[in-house]
């Protein structure tokens, strides 16, 4: 419907010089690589709107494409800059877009995140002894030991299996399926709240009710569909976060495995979608693909970048109207701290809740004084201790009010 | 067609007061045949762009508020059923009763199907898109570019005329990046200080022009202030009517009314406490 009608057309289009066009087609790729999208049929409306002599004044020819390329706000913004850079030759800085991870941060090494401390289990040699706020059922979580980022890369290969003793994957499981069931009982509570506000539904009653000669019988009412709760879970595996990886994969498998929808993805250096290696029903195998895809970890979290790669990529597919988005991870950010910032604000636009879990947060004079906690707390709508089953169950009567 | 400089002078003439992109804006929507996307904070004024476009165009302005959960019945089509029942009661054994109850007489034309069925092109005010849910938006995004609307009893019905589509998103959920591609798209920021004081004097009644000056100045102060909720134009126009109806001449000769009025701009209780009448008096000293 773009080019419908009395618009000028291809035959106009010839009168555009070449040169022209080939300015054009260059301005679009131009347009494409600082992150716009821009498909064939806006490259055909801009030839139209150049040949309906909107190329005679620069401002007005701007002013026009601005409408016609721009789909959001940081579209907007960030258009003028471009278009006088591409076609009044003025200098602007260049775009700043980068998706991944740096080059050299990351471990080529195929090595996964390991942690000495953790592989132990009983967490009996730690550096620190942090008393945790409550009385965590495992053992484990009671001490810590501090860890920071660091950019030195942690080589030893991952065994996710060897952390879990059964008690604690029962327990996991069981903080899950209350979760789930949390879920449920919201869904009963909005249907008994809404039940005298139903309206007939006269399309079905009469339907129902032809074997009455039409005449209306039983009623049919209406009900709304309700989208259930969508849990996306964003764990960090880094290194400093290495001793409740193990416990909140479990949790995670056991909130794929109960909820309807949710989604998990791992950061680190860089984000991996692993929602569908933990679908594996087997706890075991899940966490054993688990720890294939988790290699590359070890030097540094780049929650802002993983971030970027998730609301560039995934976010669209995996967050509708009724979601929440967990993020856990202590916050230690190795990348840059501002970039952290402006990916949660993107990302809060998006969601209904961002609940931000932080295992250290329960430990006693932890002050969020982390860059990146500081710039993504102000677009955190909760901001919660996971250091134990407890602390995660405590999340329960929260989900069940979204 | 209208040119661009005709579309800002009509604007103005039915009382909104455009930047010169929106009257570009406006033009290309006509030549390219796309929906206007509006987003920008709450207040700006985005839903009055529609209106004072129905205003240029002298046609109807027909309006969709969407809200979760809103669905085709609610925004396309419905049968009167009620009616229908008693044609089916009233008509008993008539052949032809079933040729006739499913005929546009019982027919509920709800804003999208009448947006499309008028002589004249009205303007669609699709209101608050991002509260709708996704799969609305997937209807709509169909709806939009054909222009089509097949209802199973009746076949399909095309657009009479094309209208004149108008979206307006707070941004509360983002649009997904397909209808943004459809839509132009245009960013209603907060007024500067020149057009807020035009739209003050062109929207209030019995503002002198001096005293407009000073309002709008004051809000812009107000809105560097860090609060909660940024005033919108809505707000200032009704601090100004406020200012006036209390007889206030110059801001600077009644600061505490101008505290106490500042409820017109302040809409949650941190704000109010933030604005302490020493912000006030501080605000005040750089108005002029």
């Amino acid at each position: 419907m773009s080019c419908c009608g009395s618009s000028p057309g291809y035959d106009d289009l010839n009168e555009v010089s070449k040169l022209v066009s080939a300015r054009l087609a260059a301005f679009l790729r131009t347009l494409r690589d600082a992150g716009f999208r821009v498909g064939l049929a806006e490259g055909q409306d801009a030839a139209t709107l150049m040949s309906a002599g909107y190329a005679a004044k620069p401002g007005l020819l701007r002013a026009a494409f601005k409408h016609l390329f721009s789909a959001r706000k940081s579209d907007w913004d960030k258009f003028d800059g471009l278009f006088d850079a591409f076609w009044l030759g003025k200098r602007v800085r260049s775009r700043s877009r980068t998706v991944g991870s740096t080059p050299g941060a990351s471990n080529p090494s195929l090595k996964g995140l390991q942690d000495p401390a953790a592989e132990q289990g009983g967490g009996q040699t730690t550096i620190d002894q942090l008393p945790s706020s409550d009385d965590a059922p495992d053992g484990r979580s009671g001490e810590g030991r501090m860890e920071g980022a660091s950019r030195a890369e942690n080589l030893a290969e991952v065994d996710f299996r060897k952390l879990s003793d059964p008690d604690q994957v029962a327990q996991a499981h069981e903080a899950a399926a209350q979760l789930a069931s949390a879920m449920r009982t919201r869904l009963t509570r909005r249907d008994l709240a809404r039940r005298h506000g139903y309206r007939l539904d006269l399309r079905r009653t009469i339907h129902r009710n032809i074997s009455h000669g039409g005449v209306p019988i039983s009623l049919v009412k209406r009900q709304r569909k309700d989208k259930p709760l969508r849990l996306i879970v964003l764990l960090d595996a880094s290194g400093s976060m290495s001793m409740y990886t193990s416990l909140f994969l479990r949790f995670i498998h056991g909130v794929l495995d109960q909820f309807r929808e949710a989604e998990a993805f791992l950061f680190h250096t860089r984000l991996a979608y692993v929602s569908d290696a933990m679908k594996e029903r087997d706890a075991g195998r899940a966490l054993d693909r688990l720890s294939i895809m988790a290699q590359g970890a070890g030097g540094g979290t780049k929650i802002g970048e993983s971030l970027q790669t998730f609301n560039r990529w995934h976010a669209s597919r995996v967050i509708h109207s009724r979601s929440c988005v967990m993020i856990v991870s202590d916050g230690y950010e190795t990348g840059d701290a501002a970039l952290l910032g402006r990916e949660m604000a993107a990302l809060h636009r998006r969601c209904r809740r961002i609940v931000w879990l932080n295992p250290m947060m329960a430990w006693e004079g932890y002050a969020p004084e982390a860059r990146g906690i500081k710039a993504a707390l102000p677009h955190v709508d909760l901001y919660a201790p996971a250091n134990s089953l407890q602390s995660l169950r405590a999340l329960e009567p929260y989900l069940a009010k979204l | 067609m209208k040119g661009r400089d005709e579309i800002a002078q009509a604007l103005a003439a039915s009382g909104y007061l455009a930047d010169a992109d929106l009257a570009t804006a406006i033009s290309l929507m006509q030549m390219l045949r796309r929906p206007l996307l509006l987003e920008g904070e709450a207040g700006v004024g985005k839903t009055e762009v529609a209106k004072a476009l129905a205003k240029v165009h002298a046609t109807e302005l027909i309006r969709l508020q969407c809200y979760e959960g809103l669905d085709q019945s609610a925004a396309l089509y419905e049968w009167n059923y009620q009616r229908q029942l008693l044609a089916i009661q009233a008509h008993r054994g008539t052949e032809s009763i079933e040729d006739q109850v499913f005929s546009e007489k019982y027919l509920l034309e709800r804003p999208l199907l009448a947006a499309i069925r008028r002589p004249q092109a009205p303007v669609l005010l699709i209101d608050e898109i991002d509260r709708a849910d996704d799969e609305f938006e997937a209807f709509l995004l169909e709806l939009l570019s054909d222009f089509q609307v097949s209802i199973p009893e009746l076949g399909a019905i095309s657009a009479v005329t094309i209208p004149h589509v108008v979206l307006t998103s707070n941004g509360t959920r983002e649009l997904s990046d397909a209808l943004r591609r459809r839509c132009l798209y245009h960013y209603v920021d907060y007024p500067d200080v020149d057009r807020e004081t035009r739209i003050i004097l062109a929207r209030v009644a019995g503002v002198s022009p001096s005293l407009s000056l000073q309002i709008a100045r004051m809000v812009e102060g107000v809105r560097k202030e860090e609060l909660r909720k940024v005033p919108g134009v809505a707000e200032t126009l009704d601090w100004a009517a406020a200012l006036v109806g209390l007889d206030v001449r110059d801001l600077h000769d009644a600061p505490e009314t101008v505290h106490e009025t500042l409820v017109c701009l302040l809409k949650t209780h941190e704000d109010r406490a933030r604005v302490t009448p020493e912000v006030t008096q501080r605000l005040l000293g750089k108005v002029a």
